[in-house]
């Protein structure tokens, strides 16, 4: 068969021993840090861009992609033992998870996790490997117009869905655009704001951008924060869930995954925003709503199910369009990058080994989650202990010499520098650091296709509008102009009443 | 496993902190240069492309495209003016921001020195200055810490990643 041929192959790849090694190492890498204080999946993973670029492409991306959703599932563990959410994915699960913990239920709320985790993880795996091919013919019909658009959209959505102010994320986006410009200009070779350095004649690199602006950005900023004290952890008990959790959660795994694949598909918040639609959902169908919040094992296994499977899709329209749809997959997309491979519709026929190993190595990666979470559990609560301060040095070092390890080039670790100073004042003056890389990683792709697009329609603007797909993504651009700022309004309110939820818990313990 | 019996526990023991962990909000003036500054970069940006020449529709030149994005960032930082400064979150400048200052400092330090004197006395350095003065980590810790990470880093990215980086031995 046409289709699955390629599919198989991708499975043979991922069989390689060092393909499965990478695939170990990321998941391992991933619930680390998902369990340590402090950096998220995000800065991890551009901290680590030097180091994948000396190994292959697809063991690369394969490693990335294990950390990120190896990060999802540490994010767990510190939620339901400490009430500590690793990372925003998690935030709900610490509503039951916490409280089964102090049931003694911490070891099943941790199982169905995983179990939740694995069966999202793999219901998406499952929808991409369908729908990523067709997605990418469609999207091989596309000319600049379209791909100007559908960038455009890419940035807006990220802007306008995260978390932050809007008009300060479209600012931080802007000022992505305006660093992605500088450079010797492609179409006209005049340099534009070099300022006549050698160093900047070829424009800004992607690895410095990302590792100062949320590498080093994110640990200046914790330093200033009070670093908490360590919690005591609850004890883990039997970690197995009975039969009969397996069945009071299976319906709320079932909606997770089918959930978390929709919105994960979606640019902007995906595992975030999925599990907080899923736990809301689950409530609201419940019988007995009173238990949320109670120790109810399907608050924790639908929104645990839920972001493991959105984290999943949110690959779809990263390697199908080439546009990344959060800040993970900026990075994954410099790492692509990286490696002189652009992701776009045509990656699935020009690398099928990097595509369907990568897709193929999740199926493998979520099975050695299911397998190591549980018993390494009582290690992850050990390593909690180890304090930021600690930590802070260490990964300081390995940022700046690794940057330093990509081009030999002290500018590029003053480059992380400044941009580390950067990221740090973003977060202080409450600006978003996401939208500015990510513009960036879309800068170059955006200018471009828009100047084609210009000449193309010979300066007349309205042809963007009179090409049907190009068109409609227009169409669907202003809806999101329109539309999304009054359910984000809604949304806030929503998460606010969880979060006060949280801290109220959290004052009567 | 959470008793005190590990090898970590006289890690885990820490000074007392603040429960206070919300961070005080910034006053107006940090608040108006939150606005101000994207504003003054657009500006000057705009101004920037102006001279690199706009070109047509038609025939785009090298200046439209920052243009273009400059005058929404100079938009962006009208409105959040327009809005006020309250309206943003901005965290306040304090006493405890003063550990980034010096940790920047340090690794401005460690830049300039990489080059000349090899890694290893940077590594060691910045390793202990961020744990026993920015951290406040005991001695003993301290000390112990930033010599095995020096260690570990050599055996790493020299030993085992062979990458070129400059060394004294």
């Amino acid at each position: 068969m046409d289709f699955f041929g390629p599919v198989l192959d991708g499975f043979v790849v991922v069989f390689e021993p060092m393909n499965l090694l990478y695939c170990l190492l990321g998941v391992l890498i991933g619930m680390l840090i998902g369990v340590l204080p402090g950096l998220g999946p995000v800065a991890t993973i551009a901290i680590l861009l030097p180091i994948t670029y000396s190994i292959e492409p697809v063991a690369a991306i394969i490693m990335l992609a294990g950390i990120f959703y190896g990060a999802q599932y540490g994010g767990t563990i510190t939620s339901v033992l400490l009430r500590l959410p690793g990372e925003a994915s998690s935030v709900v699960t610490v509503l039951d998870g916490y409280e089964m913990a102090k049931k003694g239920r911490a070891g099943t709320a941790l199982g169905i996790s995983a179990v939740g985790s694995f069966i999202g993880g793999t219901v998406a795996i499952l929808g991409l490997t369908f729908l990523a091919p067709v997605v990418a013919s469609v999207a091989l019909r596309f000319g600049p117009p379209e791909y100007a658009v559908l960038a455009l959209l890419g940035i807006l959505l990220v802007t306008t869905i995260g978390n932050g102010d809007v008009i300060k994320s479209v600012i931080a986006a802007g000022i992505g655009l305006l660093l992605a410009s500088v450079g010797r200009d492609v179409f006209t070779s005049s340099e534009r704001f070099t300022m006549g350095s050698l160093e900047l004649a070829d424009g800004l690199d992607f690895v410095p951008i990302a590792m100062g602006v949320f590498g080093l950005g994110e640990i200046l900023y914790m330093m200033e924060q009070n670093y908490r004290a360590p919690r005591k952890a609850i004890a883990v008990g039997n970690a197995w869930p009975s039969r009969r959790d397996l069945r009071d959660a299976s319906g709320a795994i079932g909606r997770g995954s089918v959930l978390g694949f929709v919105l994960g598909i979606l640019p902007g918040g995906g595992a975030t925003l999925a599990s907080l639609v899923s736990y809301s959902a689950e409530k609201r169908r419940s019988k007995h709503p009173e238990r949320f919040g109670h120790g109810a094992i399907e608050g924790v296994a639908g929104p645990e199910t839920a972001n493991n499977a959105a984290a999943t899709s949110s690959f779809i329209p990263l390697l199908t369009l080439g546009i990344p749809a959060n800040a993970t997959m900026a990075i994954i997309f410099g790492a692509l990058l990286l490696h002189g491979i652009v992701p776009g519709p045509a990656l699935i026929a020009d690398h099928p080994e990097l595509f369907w190993g990568v897709i193929n190595s999740m199926y493998i990666g979520n099975i050695l989650l299911l397998i190591l979470s549980i018993p390494l559990v009582g290690l992850f609560v050990k390593i909690l202990r180890v304090r930021p301060t600690i930590l802070a040095p260490i990964t300081v070092l390995i940022t700046l010499i690794g940057v330093y390890t990509v081009r030999n080039s002290t500018f590029d670790m003053a480059l992380v520098l400044v941009f580390g100073v950067v990221g740090y004042l973003m977060r202080k003056f409450a600006f978003e650091p996401g939208p500015l890389v990510l513009a960036f990683v879309l800068g170059s792709l955006l200018e471009t296709a828009m100047r084609q697009s210009l000449r193309l329609f010979h300066g007349d603007i309205l042809g963007f509008a009179t090409r049907p797909i190009s068109g409609g993504l227009l169409a669907l651009l202003v809806v999101v102009i329109v539309v999304v700022p009054l359910s984000k309004r809604w949304r806030a309110r929503r998460t606010q009443r969880t979060a006060d939820r949280v801290s109220e818990d959290s004052l009567r313990r | 496993m959470t008793d005190a019996a590990t090898p970590l526990a006289d890690i885990t023991e820490s000074d007392p902190v603040d429960e206070d962990d919300a961070p005080a909000l910034a006053g107006r003036l940090s608040n108006w240069s939150a606005a101000l500054v994207p504003g003054l970069i657009g500006l000057s940006a705009a101004v920037g492309s102006l001279v690199l020449g706009i070109g047509s529709p038609a025939e785009p030149g090298p200046g439209l495209w920052p243009l273009i994005i400059s005058v929404v960032i100079i938009a962006g930082s009208v409105l959040l003016m327009l809005k006020g400064p309250r309206a943003h979150g901005a965290e306040k400048f304090t006493g405890s921001s003063r550990p980034v200052l010096l940790g920047v400092l340090t690794i401005i330090g460690f830049i300039v020195a990489l080059p000349t004197v090899g890694f290893e006395i940077p590594t060691l350095l910045l390793c202990f200055a961020w744990l026993y003065f920015l951290g406040r980590e005991r001695l003993r810790l301290s000390i112990i810490t930033s010599l095995v990470t020096t260690v570990l880093f050599y055996a790493l990215f020299i030993m085992v990643l062979r990458v070129p980086l400059p060394r004294l031995f």
